[in-house]
């Protein structure tokens, strides 16, 4: 065979990249290959620090049925119900405003957007999508608090919620009504349908999946916000449901910020602590906030990333984006 | 410069699909060879072989040989990279790096191979490519223009030009004009037959009277049957393949039957 | 995918509509037999509102009519009927509605920046020492002395090293996901990623405070002995220094850059990524001469982006920064920023004007992050030039 004559004379053939530039190939692929590796380290070691100190607080029955009421540091048990159900609150209020106006936005963009209004509302969705949160809360206690004297109240904290939420679904929105063809409204058009029962029973139908995946996204991101609770809701230990009373209202990361703040203050001091039991046990101070703590973050991850999952499984029965 | 390719034996993979099957070619140096055949017979993914473009593509493999005057470009040891330095290609749609000026899309290539360049040196080799490839005289006064900027025409032969600047022994063209205009087709067509001087050229194209016109030698391709993969049929001088193909199927397709 | 396969409160929802079918077209047979809408509109009729298009848009699905309704054809055609220059109530009510919603968020926008404006200026007038350059911070009524000066400070020094250590990484995590990894790896990977962008803030503050902190001891141990200069020089927190919060700032901004890096190198045209093969290029000049300009505009805008969301972050920068009393330029001094300012003091905001001097500060930082934002859009609207 002429191949194996001529491999004496091959090397030259082929001149090889030189050395610099194999080098400098190899140093990229093991620098974006490190890369990766270094970004895994804080997601598996924050997810077991919080699932290995808070899976077994929240294995308790009484984590899912009680409040923290009249609970201390020192005291065992007590629950995070007060947490939940005023996260829930909020979220579901702030939830049922944003959507609606957040979702015709979408429309407006997509399907009406014409002219220098149309850019003045794309910029606006854009400042609004870059409010910081802590701006956010500002906001609401000037308008609210400080010009129409309300009292700080759960409902507030909503509101809130409203300028940071709507952002996000409006843009998830506009993506998913892009991502229907035109063909599909033009087909409609030519049989004589008016444009709003065309995006009515058309384009939103088509797009609904994706509509579905992007407020379940927004949800999940006000779900975990702190900063507006810290300005426009005090922290209560005890279950408060009511939502529009000015008593201070309980949330998950309300919980956690209470917690952080336990975690020093109770040790040392005190000769005994209460066992599970509630019988004293000589010896040295112990302190509860730290499970209460990561019990709660695990709670609130736990609603977080359960949501995000949802979405990504409507997301697959999407039927303009496959 | 110019030199031979021999393929010997090809099975062309992609996954576990067997794409083209047994194909055996020579051609020879300073020659026009054009690829014929009906849509997905396989002769774009023979030419991609050629340059070891095909493994590009995860999960496609080659089986068999590709001689460059007698080297095997898939013996172990061969580094894919160097054999595309030594293979260029023109592609379908005209690709120049959106982000670079005319002057950059040329240099590309060069850059990458020898490090420092002093910039005179570089202007040569810009400019001489530019001529080669017959555009010269209408980019040479907006060189630092983004190359996106030129029209479908123009930028196929920037792309001619960039893939000529490295010096290659071998040009291969994949359909390099189907997506530019008659006239357009006529000056790449122009180049082809300039080009072939220094280069060994493969080109694959659509379109029959494109081949008749350019080339030396035709390979017919076409599926040995539904869902078979695709075969070699026959490959001779153009006039032969168009008048007085050997092959059965060859006549049908030159004459219309199908495809 | 067929109606069938749809969650069943969705494909009630579309059983007037379509079913989007791949090719064909899927209305034919429904809105054309049915009518979807085909009101059969008197002639006459001039009077925009017309009553079966007003049960149309009350209700929808009433309006299908039964499908052996003749087509409607010529001057009874409603097309025809209605009058040009007349637009029908359903479009009106809806471009009302969208139009208004619109509204809504361009007034919400321009309430926000005016409310902060109208509570902070007072304030600001009031301030008896200078509010964008003192150091000091004590908004007593009737004596505010507030500047914002050590907070702006901190704010962006954190936020940048933050930049720092996340951009180059995610760039190196978006390489690898769209170009170098397996499929099988890629794909978890960015799943992986998304989801650490979905983790709320306050746990990154929690862990970073409690867990990673003493972890980093070590590390600003080593980078203070390289000091001299005022950025490495106090070094009077072991724990909860600028650093530490940077550290903590830069795994939380990592997702967002990495996912809008990797939007972009995925979307490099197959084109360019073989041209640049077929030069004879290795992987790394592959990604040079064809992923990487390509995506540029993409990562820096993506890189401003994840830049707005550190300058605006609070709970995180509030649960792990130590406070201190004199303020020092070190990274490995504590410090406060403006968000975590703002939050730490929420409990003072009892009289007008030193409310006012924190929701001063809060305009300072909605500016900041707003022209950040903006940088990166014009970033991203120029890139349209070159292509």
């Amino acid at each position: 065979m002429t191949a194996t004559l001529t491999r004496s004379a091959r090397p030259t053939v082929f001149a090889r990249p030189s050395g610099a530039r194999k080098f400098k190939n190899g140093l990229a692929t093991t620098l974006v290959t490190a890369a990766f590796l270094v970004a895994l380290v804080p997601l598996v070691w924050l997810l077991w620090t919080v699932i290995s100190k808070g899976f077994h607080v929240i294995m308790s029955s009484s984590w899912w049925t009680e409040s923290q009421h009249n609970q201390t540091q020192k005291t065992p048990g007590g629950g995070a119900l007060h947490a939940i159900v005023g996260t829930l609150e909020q979220v579901a209020l702030c939830s049922v405003i944003s959507v609606p106006i957040a979702i015709l936005v979408g429309i407006y963009l997509v399907e009406y957007a014409r002219g220098p209004f149309a850019r003045v509302t794309t910029f606006m969705v854009d400042i609004l999508t870059g409010i910081p949160s802590i701006v956010a809360a500002l906001f609401i206690y000037a308008l609210f608090v400080s010009t129409f004297h309300h009292l700080r109240s759960g409902w507030l904290v909503s509101m809130a919620l409203v300028i940071l939420m709507v952002p996000v679904i409006v843009r998830t929105t506009e993506e998913m009504l892009k991502l229907v063809p035109n063909e599909l409204r033009e087909a409609s058009y030519a049989l004589g349908v008016p444009k709003w029962k065309t995006i009515a029973k058309i384009v939103l139908p088509t797009a609904f999946t994706g509509l579905v995946t992007g407020v379940i996204l927004g949800v999940a991101r006000v779900a975990g916000e702190t900063a507006p609770l810290l300005i426009l809701v005090g922290y209560a230990q005890g279950m408060n449901a009511n939502l529009f009373g000015t008593k201070f209202q309980g949330s998950l990361p309300g919980m956690i910020n209470d917690e952080f703040t336990n975690l020093n203050t109770a040790t040392g001091g005190s000769a005994y602590h209460l066992d599970p039991n509630g019988k004293r046990v000589a010896g040295g101070a112990i302190n509860y906030a730290p499970d209460r703590m990561w019990g709660a973050a695990l709670t609130l991850i736990a609603i977080v990333l359960l949501l995000n999952v949802i979405a990504r499984f409507v997301a697959r029965f999407n039927k303009v984006s496959q | 410069m110019a030199k031979r390719i021999e393929g010997k034996n090809l099975n062309i993979y992609y996954g576990k699909f067997l794409a083209v099957s047994n194909v055996n070619f020579t051609i020879a140096p300073n020659s026009v060879t054009a690829f014929i055949g009906p849509s997905g017979c396989g002769k774009s993914t023979v030419l991609r072989t050629l340059n070891r473009m095909h493994e590009v593509i995860a999960g496609a493999s080659v089986q068999g040989k590709v001689l460059l005057d007698g080297d095997d470009i898939y013996e172990s040891g061969i580094d894919p990279v160097a054999v595309r330095r030594t293979i260029g290609m023109v592609f379908q749609r005209p690709n120049p790096f959106p982000t670079m000026s005319i002057y950059d899309n040329v240099a590309a290539g060069l850059k990458l191979q020898s490090g420092r360049i002093r910039k005179s040196e570089l202007d040569a080799v810009v400019e001489k490519s530019l001529r080669s490839a017959n555009l010269w005289g209408e980019v040479q006064d907006r060189l630092n223009k983004p190359g996106a900027g030129l029209s479908g025409g123009q930028q196929q032969r920037l792309c001619i030009a960039r893939a000529i600047a490295v010096a290659p022994d071998v040009l291969l063209m994949d359909e390099p004009c189907s997506a530019l205009d008659p006239i357009s087709t006529m000056a790449i067509e122009d180049l082809i037959r300039v080009l072939k001087k220094d280069y060994t050229i493969v080109i694959v194209t659509h379109n029959m009277q494109q081949a008749a016109r350019i080339s030396e030698r035709t390979a017919f391709f076409n599926l040995a049957g539904v869902g078979q993969p695709g075969e070699l049929v026959e490959m001779d001088d153009t006039q032969t393949i168009f008048t007085n193909p050997t092959d059965k199927r060859t006549e049908d397709y030159i004459s219309g039957a199908f495809g | 995918m067929a109606d069938g396969d749809l969650p069943t409160d969705l494909a009630s929802r579309s059983t007037n509509g379509v079913t989007p079918a791949r090719g064909g077209n899927p209305f034919a047979s429904r809105i054309g037999g049915g009518g979807v809408g085909l009101q059969p509109a008197p002639p006459a009729a001039a009077a925009p509102v017309q009553p079966a298009a007003l049960v149309g848009s009350a209700e929808p699905l009433a309006a299908a009519a039964p499908s052996d309704a003749p087509p409607v054809t010529g001057a009874g055609s409603p097309a025809l009927g209605t009058p040009k220059g007349k637009v029908r109530l359903g479009d009106r009510v809806l471009l009302a509605l969208t139009t208004g919603a619109a509204g809504f968020v361009v007034v919400l926008v321009v309430l926000v920046a005016f409310f902060l404006l109208v509570k902070s200026v007072p304030s600001i007038l009031d301030d008896k020492v200078n509010f964008l350059t003192s150091t000091e911070w004590s908004p007593t009524p009737g004596n505010l002395r507030f500047g914002i000066a050590p907070l702006l400070y901190t704010t962006v020094v954190i936020s940048i090293l933050a930049m720092i250590l996340a951009v180059p990484t995610a760039i190196g995590i978006a390489l690898f996901i769209t170009h170098y990894a397996p499929k099988s790896i890629a794909r978890p990977v960015a799943y992986a990623i998304d989801l650490l962008a979905a983790i709320p803030s306050i746990i990154y503050g929690i862990w970073g405070a409690r867990v990673l902190a003493p972890h980093l001891v070590g590390a600003q141990h080593a980078l203070y002995h390289l000091g001299g200069v005022p950025l490495f020089k106090d070094r009077n927190v072991p724990t909860g220094s600028l650093f530490n919060g940077g550290v903590v700032l830069a795994i939380m901004i990592l997702p967002i850059v990495t996912a809008i890096s990797r939007d972009v190198f995925e979307r490099t045209p197959r084109e360019n990524i073989e041209a640049a093969w077929a030069l004879g290029a290795t992987k790394w000049e592959m990604v040079r001469l064809a992923v990487l300009p390509y995506g540029r505009a993409g990562v820096i805008s993506g890189a401003m982006l994840g830049l707005g969301r550190a300058l605006g972050e609070t709970i995180a920068v509030f649960l792990i920064l130590s406070k201190v009393s004199h303020f020092s330029p070190s990274m490995f001094s504590g410090g406060e920023t403006i968000a975590s300012k703002i939050a730490n003091s929420a409990s003072e905001f009892n009289d007008p004007a030193s409310t006012g001097a924190y929701i001063a500060a809060g305009l300072v930082l909605f500016v900041l992050t707003f022209v950040v934002n903006a940088a990166a859009r014009t970033i991203v609207n120029r890139r349209k030039d070159f292509t």
